[in-house]
């Protein structure tokens, strides 16, 4: 399967926009830094027409190490949560993209 | 944060950018990912995430009020998994 990479995004941010290449590709890390901190600090993140990112608290539960049948405890953690929008969901499915405004 | 913050923090922070182009570059950020989705090809950024589409096989669903039972065909759904640096950073967050 083919992977895009960072590369092939400053590419095309690159002829989008009259900016050098490696503005270009400063620029992209600017944009998922500026992600990161906001999801650091618990911030959800809505691109409407993308889908959501959200931080979820999970709580503490006892799992088990599923090779040896030992308990373990899971401490409580924060974990990132991705939701597609309808829109996202629509495009990879080739369906009818709905337009009705934005959900989530 | 939303789409439109996100272009106005970028745009503060880079005075000598018109406005345009920063909305220009964020939304090229998303609709590239989105076309790979729809290609059927996967989206790595590391230390981000990767983005990946995953199959779904079709099911007999309920119609939850009624009870009644509705065919789902298959479909794929899109996929977000966060990379180590940010799983890291998001976990420590909390703390």
């Amino acid at each position: 399967m083919n992977t895009v990479t960072r590369a092939h995004l400053s590419e095309t941010i690159y002829t989008q926009v009259g900016l050098s290449r490696n503005e270009s590709a400063e620029l992209l890390e600017t944009v998922l830094a500026r992600m990161s901190s906001a999801l650091e600090s618990g911030e959800s993140i809505k691109i409407s027409g993308f889908g959501t990112f959200s931080v979820r608290q999970k709580g503490r539960r006892i799992g088990r190490n599923p090779k040896t049948g030992v308990e373990v405890p899971i401490l409580p953690r924060r974990v990132l949560v991705f939701r597609p929008s309808q829109v996202l969901k629509a495009h990879v499915n080739h369906t009818a993209i709905p337009t009705d405004g934005d959900d989530e | 944060m939303t789409k439109s913050e996100l272009i106005a923090e970028l745009s503060a922070a880079n005075p000598h950018l018109l406005a345009r182009d920063v909305e220009t570059i964020v939304g090229t950020v998303f609709n590239e990912i989105t076309a790979a989705l729809s290609r059927g090809e996967r989206v790595e950024l590391r230390g981000f995430g990767a983005f990946t589409i995953k199959k779904r096989d079709a099911r007999t669903g309920r119609n939850p009020r009624t009870g009644e039972a509705v065919p789902v065909d298959e479909k794929v759904v899109p996929f977000f998994k966060a990379g180590k640096g940010l799983r890291e950073r998001v976990n420590r967050g909390g703390k």
